[in-house]
């Protein structure tokens, strides 16, 4: 038996393929109303001054919710950070590369296991440990023993003057 | 649905019933042949309805003082333990009765396990179980972060996060989750309603547990098939009724001695301070029902590994009707199965116990070892045990080991076998 492609199968093809394109239109707006809104997409970005912070003192500041550490770090910090070897790493990164000004570290306070924050100036690698799963960082935030998959995030920020940072 | 036909005696009954069989309905559920042998194992079905409306109940009024808003939540948890006319009960009934309602499924379900109700006939109505159960998870998880104390902020950070180990896409989840960057009050608001629509469907789906339980019946403890109506069965009501009913009763006291006399032990104190996005508490544990999973996810140091191991813990239960190869429904004729049945038992047990202790030295041994037994039951034990062992031999009718009289003689020979059970 010959199958012969019919004007009906053509406007079945059509119809139903004109209704997903609907449904979608639909069902997208649901969707995309649970993602972040207008007003907590506008709290993106946060300026701190750091004039107050001295060596070897972290300030932890809320941007997005969630917190941010700046360690000003002292120069034992810094060197024991940069002596480390990049093949001792779980998640290989320089120190140059987390920290553009060595002095100052800025990065999310936030363990990369399942979120927790971190205690500072704690662990086997004087940096900090996440007393959830018991993920230990080093004075770079980079991770070294535990669960935790890499190490802490480096949020965007600059320096607007030298006594103000903006993170995002 | 019934078998027989059922006329309604007074006129207006009829006139109703021939336009909405709602009397045919209430026919067919009370005169509902059930088997005669199930024993007090088998109440906890009504038991769990109990808890359900229990839990809508005391919902639907909570929600009438509860404020889902990140900076009132807190606060309005308090107001309705301290300032609303009979709140602290009524919130106490609610808390306490989501882990009444856990206490009552896992017997269910390892009433399942035990007596083999999840086999052919009965399929569908295990796996609709199974998907009740997972939203049970859902309503339980999104009820805890409600108050917003530091418990449920931290337990909904540890919980959404599990969806980061997602490759590629599991960032963008998580922020879709959240609303946000973080569990902020955008989640908050979600989760309330979310909450609140899943007991409704938790109800839908009881109701089809229950309409695929009655196509082909109650399974029984010896696991066979019976005629029904027969002299295997009695009507529903009042027999089963009264039994289930007197053991509600029995686990009423139970919970009423949680609500009255210690109503914060299962809950965790930390759960008291108000959520703070800048401190982690020491010990993050989830509520007791949820440990064993906890186990399971912490005893896999891999984070996307440990999350798939959690959820084909549960997942693998609705393959269950499948891995068990053995044809015997009830362990009462199956003496490796109970073994190895009071084997998972024990297991699970300790996978909540190691789940409950800091994951480190001896205990993440444990529970590593128990986590490699959980599977290996269900992926090898089960369809082997269904090959290799050998039953004993089962009665053809739930009379004839009592009564005698089958031609089955090697049946009634070793009626002792079941005598005692």
């Amino acid at each position: 038996m010959e199958k012969k492609t019919k004007r009906r199968d053509f406007l079945f093809t059509a119809t139903y393929a004109v209704g997903a394109v609907g449904a979608g239109a639909v069902i997208w707006p649901m969707i995309d109303q649970m993602n972040p809104d207008a007003s907590v997409k506008a709290l993106a970005s946060t300026e701190v001054d750091v004039s107050a912070v001295d060596p070897g003192k972290t300030i932890t500041v809320l941007w997005r919710g969630k917190p941010v550490f700046i360690r000003r770090r002292t120069q034992e910090e810094i060197a024991e950070a940069k002596a480390v070897k990049m093949e001792d790493l779980k998640h290989p990164e320089k120190d140059e590369d987390r920290a553009k000004d060595p002095e100052w570290l800025v990065m999310l306070g936030v363990c990369t296991h399942l979120g927790c924050v971190p205690l500072d100036q704690k662990g086997d690698y004087n940096g900090w440990f996440c007393p959830c799963h018991g993920s230990h960082y080093d004075t770079s935030g980079r991770i070294r023993k535990g669960p935790a998959p890499t190490n802490m995030e480096i949020p965007e920020y600059k320096f607007v003057d030298a006594n103000t940072i903006k993170i995002g | 649905m019934s078998e027989h036909e059922y006329t309604p005696k007074s006129k207006v009954g009829k006139w109703f019933n021939d336009r909405l069989p709602l009397l045919t309905l209430a026919n067919h559920l009370t005169d509902y042949p059930t088997p005669k042998n199930l024993n007090y194992w088998w109440t906890f079905g009504g038991i769990l309805t109990f808890c359900l409306i229990t839990q809508i109940v005391t919902g639907l009024v909570l929600a009438m003082h509860y404020i889902a808003h990140a900076d009132m939540a807190f606060q309005s948890v308090e107001h309705i333990m301290r300032d609303v006319n009979y709140g602290w009960l009524i919130r106490y009934i609610h808390a306490n009765g989501a882990s009444m309602f856990f206490l009552a499924v896992y017997i269910h379900i390892f009433r399942s396990l035990f007596y083999g109700s999840y086999k052919s006939p009965r399929e569908i109505i295990w796996i609709i179980g199974i998907i009740i159960y997972l939203l049970m998870m859902a309503a339980a998880f999104l009820g805890y972060v409600l108050p917003w104390g530091q418990m449920s902020f931290w337990g909904a950070t540890v919980i959404t996060n599990l969806f980061s180990a997602i490759p590629l896409v599991g960032e963008g989840i998580v922020t879709w989750l959240w609303g946000g960057y973080s569990v902020d009050n955008p989640t908050l608001t979600r989760f309330f309603t979310l909450h609140y629509l899943i007991p409704f469907l938790i109800l839908g789906l009881v109701v089809l547990h229950i309409w695929a339980l009655h196509v082909p019946g109650n399974n029984n403890p010896i696991g066979i098939d019976i005629k029904k109506p027969s002299k295997d069965t009695v009507p529903f009501h009042p027999y089963i009724v009264i039994k289930d009913g007197f053991a509600l009763l029995m686990f009423m006291i139970v919970f009423a001695f949680f609500v009255f006399y210690t109503p914060n032990i299962l809950g965790h104190a930390d759960n008291y301070i108000e959520a703070n996005p800048l401190v982690t508490p020491a010990h993050i544990v989830p509520e007791w029902y949820l440990l064993p999973f906890y186990a399971i996810l912490r005893s896999v140091p891999d984070k996307l590994l440990g999350v798939i191991a959690m959820l084909s813990a549960i997942l693998i239960l609705a393959a269950l009707p499948w891995l068990d190869t053995s044809k015997i429904r009830s362990a009462v004729f199956r003496p490796l199965y109970k073994q190895f049945y009071w084997i998972l038992v024990a297991d699970v047990l300790i996978l909540g116990y190691v789940g409950a202790m800091p994951a480190e030295g001896l205990y993440l041994l444990i529970a590593r070892v128990a986590t490699a037994y959980y599977f290996l039951h269900f992926l090898v034990v089960l369809p082997i045990l269904g090959f290799k062992e050998r039953t004993t031999p089962v009665p053809l009718s739930i009379t004839e080991p009592i009564l005698g009289g089958s031609p089955n003689l090697a049946a009634v020979k070793k009626k002792d076998t079941f005598k005692d059970q």
